[in-house]
Parts: C-alpha cells; structure tokens; sequence
C-alpha cells in the first residue's frame, strides 16, 4: 500500500517524527492517569453517605465553664430545639457521616475472640436519631427512650443494646440472624444486642483509612457527658434556612455558657459533604484542567508540525498531483503518516502510563488503574491526532499540480 | 550585533504569528502549572525552624508492640507515663511535653459570649526551644510548672482584643470558669508547618491564642483536643486513663550537637530496656529519635494530593518542552535558505547559533510573562483546588517570580538547543543551489 513511501519519507524528518510521536506518548502517559484520578475522586463524590441529606442543620459547640455533669444541659439544649417550629427532629451525638473524625472499635461476635471480626464507627445518638437522618429501619426496632443512658465517656461504652447498619450486620452475622444476637465491643466481654437494623450509613471517615469498611456503622442508644458534641436538626421540609438562621439565637437564649467553632459553627450538610470532599473535588478540578490543557497543546503542536511539513513539500505534493494521485489520495497520505506517528506514540505511551501509575501506586499507595484506561486514552489520543492533521492535511489536498513545475 | 540579531528575531517571530504564540502559550501554561502547584509544595515541604531544625528531636518508643503498630514505626505519640519519666529523668537541657486543648474566654460581661481560643498545655522550655518572641513578660518559671500554677502566656491577638493591645503582665484572664494570671504575651507566632503538632493539626492549622502549664492542664483533667488511641481499653476514671497505654501526647528534646542526640537515644533504649524487664513490653527495642525535618517526612506533612499535582505539572511542563522543540524545529528549518545565504556571507556557525539562541530566549521571555500572569492567577485560585488551610500559605513573592521567569527562559533555550545545532549545520552550498 501507500505505507512504504510514507515511511521512507519519514526516515527523512527523524527529529520531527520522534517528537510528535514522543509529545503523545508523554500525553497519553499523563492523561491516562489524570483520567484515572479524576475518575477514583469523583466516585468518592458520588458515595452515598445514606442518610436524607437536605433540610438537615448541624450545630458543632463546646459547652464550657465549670461542670463536671454536662448531661442535662446537652437535654435542656435539645429540648430548647425540639420547641422551634421549624423543627422536626433532633438529636445529640459525638459524630456523624463525613465529619471526617470519630470513635471507630472492633466488633467481635464472640466473647472470647481475640481479633475483631470487623471495625466499626461508633455513633452515640437517642431515639430520634433514625427521623432526624431520614435513614429506614429494614429489621427489629427503633430505640426508646428508656434504651437512652447517661455514659461518662471515660468508663465501659458497651450499652445492653444497639443498632447496625446492614452491612455491618451481614459481615457479623454472614448467615443474617443478625437480629437479636450479641456483639461485644469492649474488652470486659458486656454484650450489647442488636434490636434494629438500618439500611445504610455512612462512616464520618471519607479517608482511605475506612474505605474498606465505609458503611460499617453502629449505634449506641446514650448521651455522652462531654463538653463537645454535635446537634443534628432536621428542619420541616424547605425551612432549613430559616432553623439555620434562628438555632444559634435559641440555643445562645437557652444558655450562654458555650463556644462555637469560629466558621462552621453553624452549617448545613451540604456544607459538610463540600468540606469533606474538598481535596477530592480539588485533584479532580486539577486533573481535568492539565488534561484539557494538554490536549489542547498537543494538538496544537500536531498541526504546528504537519503544517510545517505540507509547506515543506508543496512541491513533491504537486509532482504527485501531476502525476496522476487525486486529492483523496493526498490526504489519506496525511491521515496515514499522522496515525501512523500516533500509532507508535501510543504504543510507547501506553507502557509510560503503566509505569507511571506503578510509581504512583508505589509511593502514594492509590490504586491499581485499569488497563482500560490507557485503552480509551490510546483512541482519544488518536482521535485527537487525526483531527489536528485534518486541516493541514486539507491544505496540501489543495495544492495544484502546477506547483510541481515552480522553482521552490 | 546584538541589536540586530534582536531585530532579526523579533522579525522572525512575527512573520508566523501564530506559531509564536502557539509557543509562547505553550511555555507559559507549562511554566505556570508547575509554579503554581511548586509554590504549594514549598509552603508545605518548608523548614518551619531553619535556625534550630537539627537541635530539635522528637522522641517515639514502642509500646504497642508489632501487632498494633504499622510498617515497624512506633507510635508518633506518646502515653502520660512515658512523657513524665522522659521529664523527670531531665536527660536533655530543654525539654517540653505538649498536646493541645480546647479553652473558653470567658468575658466579663454576662451579656457576651465565651469565645473559644485554641491553646496548648507545655512545659515553660517551650519558648526558648522554639524561639517564640515575646512583646511583654516572660514564659512562666520552673517553679510554676512544678506547682501546676494557673498562669498563661497569650498570643498578641488575644492580648489585643482583651486587653486592649496594653501591657497585660500579672491581669487576670477567666479561662472555663477559672482565673489565670498572664505572665507573658507573644508576637502572633506559629510554625508552618506546625511540626510539634503534626499528629493533630497534620501540619496547617489557625495559630493557638494560649498556652498554660502542662501540669496545670492534666491537674484539671482536661482531655486532649486532638486524637486520643487507645490499643486496649484503659479501664473507667481519668487515674486509669493517665496509667493506660492510650497516646495522646507530644514530647520534644533540645540537643545542643550530635554527641548530645547519640547519648540521649541511649538513654531511650535503656528507658525501654527497664520497662521490658519490668514486663511492660513483650517485644525488642524499637525506639526514634527524629529532628524536625525527619520528623515532618517521617509524618508525610507534604499532602500526596500536593506531590502529584507537582508531579504531573512537571510532566506537563516536559510535554510543553517537547513541544516547542518541534515547533522551533519547524521554525529554524525553514529558514534554511536564509541560513545558507548568510553562512555563504560569511557569518560563523557560532554567530548562527547565537542568533537562534537569540529569538528562542525571546520566545522564552515573552513564554515567562505569560507564565508569570497565568501563576500569579492560579496562586489566586489554589482555593479552588486545595483545602484553605494549605492554600493561604501559597504566595506570589519575589522569589517565586524570579524562579518563573528563569524557568521560563532556561527550558526555553534547552529547547532551542538542538532546532539551533541543526540550524547552525545548514551547509549553504546546498541552499544557495538548490535555489
């Protein structure tokens, strides 16, 4: 075929065919995986932390001064906001999903088991919980309010009953008789039973630390004597603004004697997904600009170069048109020298991107990308290629067979 | 000859406007990403105490033992029981245990509200170890660390706004409900990163207002605001807790010299050594003794998300190199005919390649000013990518404009390098005959 003369002709312009060749190989090497990060961090986004995320306020404070008995201000405080009207329910806890920081433990099914069978966040909350997160119940019961104890945080946590989410219950109990059976989450072997299971919630970790165990939830029916918890509102439906805007007024009213952080005092839970988020959705902002860039540029480059080529052979295109070669002809030579450099490129771009994402692998522990990654990234570079020389490759379609009989 | 090559440049670079520009845009987007994303890893891969880096030591022990201890390190921080031997055994000239802890102002005025100010609990060495400058006062003495006395130095920001900015030496400040007097106040002072506390705050944090007594703070019973770990369950009651192997606290050593840094990790591993033999540890020696920069490595204060950014902005930079070589490349050959008149001329291969190396540092210069406006805007918008703590650090001074520009220039003319040899090889009897 047309193949022989295209690479004999190429032979010619060694330095410009490696470069072109190279360009996209290092392309293909960094857009995969850009491709690959872009990808990992927006499936992140895109977990579900189970929970009804809109109408849901979240106060963060310190109760301060000299207490040693915390507990029946944090209830007084809760009372304080069940009465606005605003409000539907709320509760009081030490954490909730993404806060990004938490109480995790290790969940045994046996007393005397010596490695946990699984790890598992810890969510202190009482009976309104489960309405206030909008999360379901899928078996047992909610708890009530004499499940609710008053727990120093310093001594065992280990209440008499508890809450699962179903995923946790399914890696406890494989068999799903879940339901009634004992956990044991402290070292002094006090079981706790599980009186309810719940669809799906979401650990406060976003981190690769609790990736693998993400929806791994446990409640405990108590309300903490600590200082610092946090208050979940679950405002009636298109009121969240305005429990936003009034909370702190109610709460300051009912007692002064706390402190909020100096931002985020006060924020709904789309401000705390934006927030937990923040680096994911930064790398992938990041990523998408380099790729977008260095496409452009490369491209760019690619029609720089052909373009540089189609005027350097103006004259041999015309001896060619002269010699009987239609204009189809012409640009297909174009096409075929372009995707031929493309070809090989990519091929040399494709082990530059395994290479690279082994190294990335090794020294930043992210995970293993997909060869179908570099797959779809050898094709769009190719793509990309083909469309860059389509217009310099038009040009030298267009060149009259009489330039053949011109002198340079 | 300088001038006139400069207008044979400027002349060439306009004759195709737009594969000038294509180079230009391609130096300055490839200089600006790897600027912007190099002034983010310089905040944050900063020596935060250049004067004293080396002096300063962190010390680690194992006393969790390889079942509950990741890759072989000890723990990076340390138990109540362990910190206080390390204190009364007083084998360095400095020394302080720290951890930091959640304190409330508690105005005068019933009408206002308390307001939260983060704050440490530290040893009185605390100050000179770590250089903190003082407006008024001093750090509080020896004496007062002993006799958990509530005295507190505060920061000049909260010194302003209590005291009005004036000398507040011997006031009283209620803290939770509790009065302390102020015994010195700082400059608005913090290391960045925050390597005595890179175990709670990862390094970037809003500075702390306040720091009292350690002792003061543990006869309180306050708990630590940042992480508490605990391997086995410490038992109820805050004496259990205190004799648990729950970690929670930081400690830091002054070490004059290397003599001094060998012998106190001696000291360490016969600390260990003791304790294994008293039946503490079932399992060999594994103590640190790391200085500010190992430590802050050791800890990985540098976000990955910052590395790979500077990483990939660095390949992105190479493609932009590649680039403009071919465009150069492209450029230079077709002036092959000029080339050969001027060598038929007379002109040396060196005056070609200075004329060559000429135009592409135009290019390179033109590529850096692009590069300088596109980094000053992405050190704008590194809120956009990184979380604010670590984006606030990134800033646009003289150096990192200095570093742009030669960057610019330097990676222009390697790029120039081989289009302008090939150039300068242009044999003129070939051009001259074939026209």
């Amino acid at each position: 075929m047309m193949i022989k003369p295209i690479l004999s002709a190429l032979r010619r312009h060694k330095a410009g065919t490696i470069l072109i060749a190279l360009q996209i190989a290092l392309t293909l090497a960094i857009v995969c995986n850009a491709l690959f990060i872009i990808h990992q961090r927006v499936s992140h986004l895109s977990r579900g932390t189970g929970i009804d995320e809109s109408n849901l306020v979240i106060v963060t404070n310190r109760l301060v001064g000299n207490t040693e008995n915390f507990v029946p201000l944090i209830k007084s405080d809760l009372q304080a906001l069940r009465q606005m009207p605003d409000v539907e329910a709320v509760y009081a806890t030490n954490s909730y999903p993404l806060r990004n920081g938490g109480w995790s433990m290790g969940a045994r099914t046996n007393p005397d088991q010596k490695k946990s069978t699984g790890q598992t966040a810890i969510y202190f909350v009482d009976e309104h919980a489960l309405a206030t997160l909008g999360v379901r119940l899928v078996a047992g019961r909610n708890f009530n309010a004499g499940d609710v104890i008053d727990q120093d945080p310093k001594k065992s946590i280990a209440g008499p009953v508890t809450i699962v989410t179903k995923a946790l219950a399914d890696k406890l109990f494989p068999d799903g008789s879940a339901l009634g059976k004992n956990i044991y989450l402290t070292e002094e072997k006090k079981p706790s039973t599980i009186v309810g299971i719940v669809e799906k919630t979401q650990v406060p970790w976003v981190s690769s630390f609790a990736s693998t165990w993400d929806q791994y939830v446990t409640f405990l029916p108590a309300v903490l004597n600590t200082d610092y918890n946090a208050y979940l509102v679950r405002a009636k439906p298109g009121q969240e603004a305005a429990v936003r805007a009034h909370v702190l007024d109610v709460l300051v009213k009912n007692n002064r004697m706390r402190t909020l952080p100096d931002e985020n005092g006060v924020q709904t839970f789309a401000d705390v997904r934006s927030k937990a988020y923040e680096r994911d959705r930064g790398m992938a902002i990041m990523m998408g600009i380099v790729c977008a860039v260095l496409l452009a540029i490369t491209a760019a480059g690619i029609v720089g170069l052909t373009s540089f080529w189609v005027g350097q052979r103006r004259k041999q295109i015309g001896v060619r048109r002269a010699l009987g070669a239609t204009k189809r002809d012409i640009l297909t030579y174009f096409l075929t020298e372009n995707f031929l450099i493309g070809g090989a490129g990519v091929v040399v771009g494709s082990a530059m991107a395994i290479g690279m994402s082994m190294w990335l692998q090794q020294h930043f522990e992210t995970e293993r990308m997909s060869v179908v990654y570099v797959l779809v990234g050898m094709v769009l570079l190719l793509l990309l290629g083909q469309g860059a020389v389509l217009a310099p490759a038009m040009r030298a379609s267009k060149v009259s067979p009489v330039e053949a009989t011109r002198n340079a | 000859m300088f001038g006139y090559y400069f207008q044979l440049g400027l002349r060439s670079l306009r004759r195709n406007p737009i594969l000038t520009a294509l180079m230009v845009m391609a130096i300055g987007f490839g200089v600006a990403a790897s600027m912007t994303t190099y002034s983010v890893f310089r905040a944050t891969s900063r020596n935060p105490i250049p004067q004293k880096s080396a002096q300063l030591f962190h010390p680690a022990i194992d006393n969790w033992g390889p079942e509950d201890t990741e890759k072989g390190e000890p723990p990076d921080s340390m138990t109540y029981k362990d910190v206080v031997a390390l204190m009364r055994a007083h084998k360095a000239p400095r020394q302080t245990a720290l951890y930091p802890i959640a304190s409330a102002l508690i105005p005068d005025d019933p009408s206002s509200l308390p307001q939260r100010q983060g704050a440490y609990a530290v040893y009185t060495d605390f100050f000179p170890m770590f250089d903190v400058p003082f407006i008024f006062g001093k750090p509080w003495s020896a004496e007062e660390d002993e006799g958990h006395a509530a005295v507190v130095v505060i920061s000049k920001k909260l010194n302003d706004k209590v005291f009005g900015g004036a000398n507040s030496v011997g006031k009283q400040l209620n803290l939770d409900g509790r009065l302390y007097v102020v015994s010195g106040v700082i400059e608005d002072w913090d290391a960045s990163p925050r390597f005595f506390d890179l175990v709670n705050t990862g390094g970037f944090d809003k500075g702390a207002q306040l720091y009292m007594p350690f002792t003061r703070a543990i006869e309180l019973q306050k708990q630590s605001n940042g992480n508490n770990n605990c391997n086995s369950d410490p038992g109820d009651g805050w004496d259990n807790y205190l004799r648990s192997e729950c970690i929670w606290l930081a400690m830091w050593v002054e070490l004059p010299d290397a003599a001094a840094a060998a012998s106190y990790k001696q000291f360490l591993t016969n600390y260990v050594d003791e304790q294994r033999k008293a039946g503490r540890f079932r399992w060999p020696n594994n103590v640190r003794l790391r200085d500010v920069m190992d430590f802050l490595d050791a800890e990985h204060v540098v976000p990955a998300e910052t590395q790979i950014s500077l990483f990939v902005s660095l390949g992105f930079l190479v493609i932009c190199l590649v680039n403009t070589v071919g465009l150069l490349l492209a450029k230079f050959m077709r002036r092959a005919p000029e080339i050969g008149v001027r060598r038929a001329l007379g002109a040396s291969r060196k005056e070609i390649y200075f004329q060559f190396l000429l135009e592409a540092a135009a290019v390179g210069v033109a590529g850096g000013v692009l590069g300088l406006l596109l980094t000053g805007l992405g050190v704008m918008g590194v809120g956009l990518v990184f979380e604010p703590a670590i984006a606030r650090l990134a800033t646009l001074d003289i150096s990192l404009v200095l570093i742009t520009l030669l960057v610019a220039v330097a990676a222009t003319l390697l790029a120039a390098f081989y289009p302008t040899w090939r150039a300068a090889q242009v044999q003129p009897a070939w051009q001259l005959k074939s026209n």
